[in-house]
């Protein structure tokens, strides 16, 4: 029994250590649950109690007037379907570019592989700056166009790295060896051998990409004029943002701009779950390829 | 005669491997033609957008006019550099930088390595799990819901979290409308939404300390803080280094988004920063040169400090970014 004096002595140093952690584990997550908690809360709750602040741990007064306003904003469904057609078109044509060069510079047998590497990671740590950007977006007259809103930010030399070092550590050489002597060429190999062998990258390289366009608001701003264009964010940052600003400028009639006043914070809380909810849901399902990604980037690092 | 010919052949060995070289480069190039191709979007794609821009930051030493091109414009000098350090505002929207950055930087770097060993030693998988989904998930919302939620939960009439003071007898606070509370604001709602994220980098580290370390080190009496101390921290120690020499390159980088979004008339004078002004003097009052000249200072500082910190790196640890 206490044959190891170590034995009786360790586990109350350590027992008060892990209760200890385990509270202020637990203390953090209620700080990250109870606003999504509350948020969700709000918009399913009456306007009453989310003005006077006595909402606390469920919905009071239950109501769905929240959602019916906001889903009935037809700038929120053109911003969704504007989100919707950057991320997919971002994503799609940014991974499959990050994809290809990515795999190419992680082959030593490419002449100049190294050189090109060099002048990517470069502008990791140099770049023009916002002006000089904004004034060539605008000589290429691809200012105010959807199809900007898709390339902007498609390709990022740290994706490629991620690329570069896992096909580096995950696929054989031996492997390209025996394929080339088959007679299996360099795209082919690319279709039929990297890209099924890559499923994990894929998917890490896709959510990285989706993530930053869903979430990007400053492009849009600086780069979109037509309201018909501009993706979820924008049309967020008005509802929630700059309405905040001014309430006065809510309309004519005093009684209609008194009651949407009241009606605002709902109407705030609904449109935050409405477009936080796609990323929200989806993300839980692909978190272990995203933690995969962080150590794809740490075995570079 | 003997000599001069094992000369000649020796140049002309040289010569062969030389030639050898190039031809089995240009066999390779050749061979591997369609790795070119697969590279063209992305450098076309680097070389517009990245590199293009650069061309552009001439214009800082120009007074570029729309009309005249950035080539045509005529040179000024350093005059946008002179009159932005003669701004009564200058120094303001520098020491406003550095200080919500090293704030940052000082409290926002330890605790993910801190959640990162806390999560290390929780046993119960399934709570290790759940606690990692709900930690990571705040990094997902954007940052325009960030400011608005902010904005919603500290408000001083209807925010959560001034009814709770409220209940305890204190006076309700405008948070979001006080300069003196700002960095906080700014710097705690940042380690709210990436901490988790943050961690993972460490965890991914931890995970590989073989378990055999801690159960000699249990058997040599040690308690869990001279585990952390002795064997978890000298793991994730190089990670730390390059993560400190990559923030450190980052330090006058602070991103607009959040600070931009953040901003009211309340807190102008200190929630002004080098890009939110870099912002509003190049694209809202359209003097584009000395925007850029700001910015490019801001860059080239940035890049210095970064070049300073890895080398101090490969001095102190023998090991940087590169």
């Amino acid at each position: 029994m206490a044959n190891n004096p170590n034995a009786i002595k360790e586990p109350v140093f350590d027992k008060v250590f892990y209760i200890v952690t385990f509270v202020i584990l637990c203390l953090f997550l209620v700080t990250i649950i109870y606003p999504l908690w509350f948020v969700l809360m709000a918009s399913f709750s009456d306007a009453q109690y989310v003005n006077d602040g006595t909402l606390l741990f469920y919905p009071k007064g239950f109501t769905t007037l929240g959602y019916e306003r906001t889903l009935t904003d037809p700038k929120i469904w053109t911003g969704y379907g504007n989100t919707i057609l950057y991320t997919a078109g971002g994503t799609l044509i940014g991974t499959f570019c990050t994809m290809l060069a990515g795999y190419a510079l992680s082959r030593d047998d490419l002449p100049g592989a190294g050189f090109i590497m060099k002048a990517f990671v470069f502008t990791m740590y140099f770049q023009g700056g916002m002006i000089p950007f904004y004034i060539l977006i605008n000589n290429l007259h691809l200012s105010n166009t959807r199809f900007l809103m898709i390339i902007i930010t498609c390709i990022s030399v740290y994706n490629i790295i991620l690329v570069r070092s896992f096909c580096a550590s995950t696929l054989p050489k031996d492997l390209w060896e025996a394929a080339s002597i088959d007679g299996c060429g360099n795209v082919r190999y690319m279709f039929q051998m990297v890209f099924p062998l890559s499923k994990a990258i894929v998917a890490v390289i896709a959510l990285y990409i989706a993530v930053g366009y869903w979430n990007s608001y400053f492009y849009p701003m600086i780069f979109i004029q037509d309201a018909d264009k501009l993706p979820l964010q924008n049309i967020l940052r008005e509802i929630l943002l700059v309405a905040n600003m001014n309430p006065a400028d809510s309309g004519t009639d005093p009684m209609a701009a008194q009651r949407l006043a009241l009606m605002s914070s709902v109407i705030k809380y609904s449109a935050i779950v409405i477009s936080t909810v796609p990323i929200i849901c989806v993300y839980p399902f692909l978190q272990k390829y995203f933690v995969q990604g962080v150590m794809i980037g740490s075995i570079k690092g | 005669m003997a000599a001069k010919e094992k000369t000649g052949g020796a140049a002309a060995l040289e010569l062969t491997d030389k030639q050898k070289r190039r031809k089995a480069t240009l066999k390779l190039m050749r061979q591997n033609y369609q790795l070119y191709i697969f590279l063209i979007p992305a450098i076309v794609f680097i070389v517009l957008f990245m590199y293009t821009p650069l061309y552009g930051l001439q214009i800082a030493f120009k007074n570029y006019r729309g009309g005249e091109g950035i080539w045509g414009s005529a040179w000024v000098g350093f005059k946008w550099f002179n009159q932005f350090f003669s701004t009564p505002r200058c120094w303001e929207i520098v020491k406003n930088t550095l200080t919500i950055s090293v704030y940052s930087l000082v409290a926002g770097f330890p605790l993910p390595i801190c959640l990162a060993i806390i999560l290390n030693y929780v046993k119960n998988l399934r709570f290790k799990k759940f606690a990692q989904t709900v930690t990571y998930m705040p990094y997902f919302i954007s940052t325009v819901v960030l400011v608005a939620m902010m904005n919603l939960f500290f408000s001083p009439s209807s925010g959560f979290i001034n009814t709770i003071i409220k209940s305890f007898g204190g006076e309700p606070v405008y948070f979001m409308g006080m300069s003196s509370l700002f960095p906080h604001m700014y710097v705690w709602s940042g380690i709210w939404q990436s901490m988790g994220y943050s961690s993972i980098i460490y965890i991914a580290a931890l995970s590989g300390v073989s378990p055999e370390l801690h159960e000699s080190a249990v058997i040599d009496g040690a308690n869990i803080l001279q585990r952390i101390w002795h064997i978890d921290i000298p793991t994730i120690m190089p990670t730390m280094i390059i993560l400190l020499i990559m923030s450190c390159g980052n330090i006058m980088n602070v991103g607009y988004e959040k600070v931009y979004l953040m901003q009211n008339d309340l807190i102008a004078d200190v929630s002004e920063i080098i890009s939110t002004y870099v912002y509003k003097i190049g694209l809202t009052n359209n003097q584009f040169s000395f925007s850029t000249a700001i910015g490019l200072m801001n860059n080239v500082i940035n890049f210095v400090i970064l070049v300073a910190a890895n080398k101090l790196a490969n001095k102190l640890f023998g090991s940087g970014l590169w």
